[in-house]
């Protein structure tokens, strides 16, 4: 499946025509994905909080943002430039050196986790091989920066909250990596890029969601833990803790936090897309569609067309997880701090073992549909 | 020299320093909240210098093991058994240092003198498997180190049953080491900031 743009070899064949050294092209290439990335996190991160105020207004019915921009667009924006211009305040008794590390630490993982994301055959950052095996060992690192701030806030409720958000992404991690273990069973390979060409074989048909549905309900339940989203949203539950780790921190350190959990949902988002709703995929297979128009499928032409639409599609299938995403936490009650764990010990990660050897069973039982 | 490698060179500089530094600081320093982040921060460049040897995968479950797991929970428990004590002065601490201090030097300098002397049998770069590694690893894995694989998987499940008989508070309604009965309440009572002794 060696076909798609392929933007870094155009770049570099570009750049050596002003007779550059294609280490020199390569040096230049590098930061433009990255930030590429960065922006389309952050552009994300304001489109998701707008839809945060409108889908929360209108579930209450009001009617959210109106004055700033049409339709309240601009407010995401007026939020962040609020955040931007307050005093960062370091209260007088906290940690100060562990103060400012750790909503750093909580941020840095969730952006490196980018690194994995496709949006198309070659548009990604870097087809490492361990792939979606990184994202589990990086968001494993937010706990310690959660316990951190917690910890360097001096303030009990910061306390009990970072203890919690630690708690809670432990136990959830561990049914969360077997759900991605049973398609990393059945894809024979961790990376995100083959995740997703495993599913393009008939279109929606072959997506992983209809193989995998309970790893997918799993994952999902999961992911939103991991995000500290309501139901799971213990963390920072205003009414008792009142807002957890959280609760010392103003101005650009708490706008850290924010970011860093609004990327981490849409981080999450596009991850079950990739995951379990074929990824760039179209529901009727691209190469289908040109084989009935007659067009080569090698075409310039198609092959934008294509790498469009995979753009499309990935942040289509995003985008309406996060609306779920967004319904869930305005509509659902929180559950206790002991349901959150009775339901991660005692019921997903039975679930999503069980799953996994199931998975095992049908693939050795039907390896044409499972992954031989 | 190629940037590749000059990148390289500094990675490796920079990795290492951060390790000698901070295991030097998870030893020497007095609060041991500090001390735990810092042994997070050492583990994170051990998997740094993984990535630099090609082992992807090793460095990513280094991070998930070490930092994920054995860090979180060393600071979860520092953060749950929340005492703010002054430890009691020891009289001899000095002879105790030099000791400890001596024990460790002779340590590191068979070390150094293994390294010196051992004749290290490298592949080259062109051989490294890369990417490949993890396949090899677990191949590796239900072949020829099956038994100590499933040893250990046995000796996790043994520390997991002590765990859950320590912690059942039904089962052990009495501290092992006094005799008392143990305190039945929540984990989540109220509890006293934790620096209010800061200036």
């Amino acid at each position: 499946m060696e076909y798609g743009l392929d933007l870094e070899y155009s770049f570099n064949e570009f750049l050596k025509g002003f007779g550059l050294s294609s280490e020199i092209a390569h040096i230049i290439w590098l930061p433009l994905p990255m930030l590429l990335v960065l922006v389309a996190a952050v552009v994300g991160v304001l489109v998701t909080v707008w839809l945060e105020r409108k889908i929360s207004a209108a579930a209450q019915q009001r009617i959210g943002p109106e004055y700033a921009g049409a339709l309240g667009v601009l407010q995401p924006i007026a939020d962040g430039l609020k955040l931007l211009v307050k005093e960062d305040i370091i209260p007088a008794k906290a940690d100060g050196i562990l103060f400012t590390a750790g909503p750093i630490l909580v941020l840095v993982p969730v952006i490196l986790s980018w690194l994995i994301v496709p949006f198309g055959q070659n548009l990604l950052i870097s087809n490492v091989g361990i792939g979606i095996f990184l994202w589990i060992a990086l968001s494993s690192i937010q706990p310690i920066g959660l316990l951190m701030s917690g910890y360097a806030s001096n303030n009990k409720y910061s306390l009990l909250g970072g203890l919690r958000a630690a708690a809670q992404s432990i136990s959830y991690e561990i049914p969360l990596a077997l759900s991605v273990l049973a398609i990393v069973l059945m894809t024979n390979s961790l990376s995100t890029i083959d995740i997703v060409n495993q599913q393009s074989g008939a279109g929606i048909l072959s997506w992983n969601i209809w193989r995998q549905p309970v790893g997918f309900i799993v994952f999902w339940i999961c992911a939103l833990a991991e995000c500290e989203r309501l139901p799971f949203d213990l963390p920072e539950a205003e009414e008792e803790l009142v807002a957890g780790y959280q609760t010392e921190y103003a101005g650009m350190k708490f706008a850290l936090f924010y970011l860093g959990s609004y990327i981490n949902l849409i981080l999450s988002a596009l991850l079950v897309s990739i995951l379990y709703l074929g990824g760039w995929g179209f529901p009727i297979p691209v190469e289908l569609i040109a084989k009935f128009l007659n067009l080569p499928i090698n075409a310039p032409f198609i092959q934008v067309f294509t790498a469009s639409i995979g753009i499309v599609m990935t942040v289509l299938k995003a985008y309406l997880l996060v609306f779920i995403a967004i319904l869930l936490r305005w509509t659902t009650p929180r559950v206790r701090i002991d349901q959150l764990l009775d339901l991660g010990w005692k019921f997903l990660l039975p679930i999503s073992l069980a799953n996994l050897l199931i998975t095992a069973g049908l693939k050795l039982a039907f390896p044409q549909f499972f992954g031989g | 020299m190629s940037i590749a490698i000059t990148t390289q060179i500094i990675c490796f500089t920079v990795l290492s320093l951060i390790i000698i530094i901070g295991a030097l600081g998870v030893v020497l320093l007095e609060s041991i909240v500090y001390s735990a982040f810092l042994l997070g921060g050492v583990f994170m460049s051990v998997a740094g210098l993984y990535l630099l040897l090609n082992a992807s995968f090793v460095a990513a479950a280094q991070v998930l093991v070490y930092v994920g797991a054995v860090n979180v929970l060393i600071i979860f428990a520092i953060m749950l058994v929340n005492k703010k004590e002054d430890l009691k002065p020891i009289n001899d601490i000095k002879s105790r240092r030099i000791i400890s201090t001596s024990i460790c030097l002779t340590l590191l300098s068979l070390l150094i003198r293994v390294d010196l002397t051992n004749v290290w049998n490298l592949s080259s770069p062109q051989n490294s498997i890369g990417e490949e590694s993890t396949v090899r690893i677990g191949e590796h894995l239900f072949s020829d180190y099956l038994l100590p694989f499933e040893v250990a998987s046995v000796l996790l499940l043994m520390a997991m049953i002590g765990a859950i008989v320590l912690a059942r508070r039904d089962v052990m309604s009495k501290d092992i080491s006094t005799g008392l009965p143990v305190d039945q309440e929540l984990i989540e009572k109220s509890s006293e900031p934790l620096l209010t002794n800061k200036n």
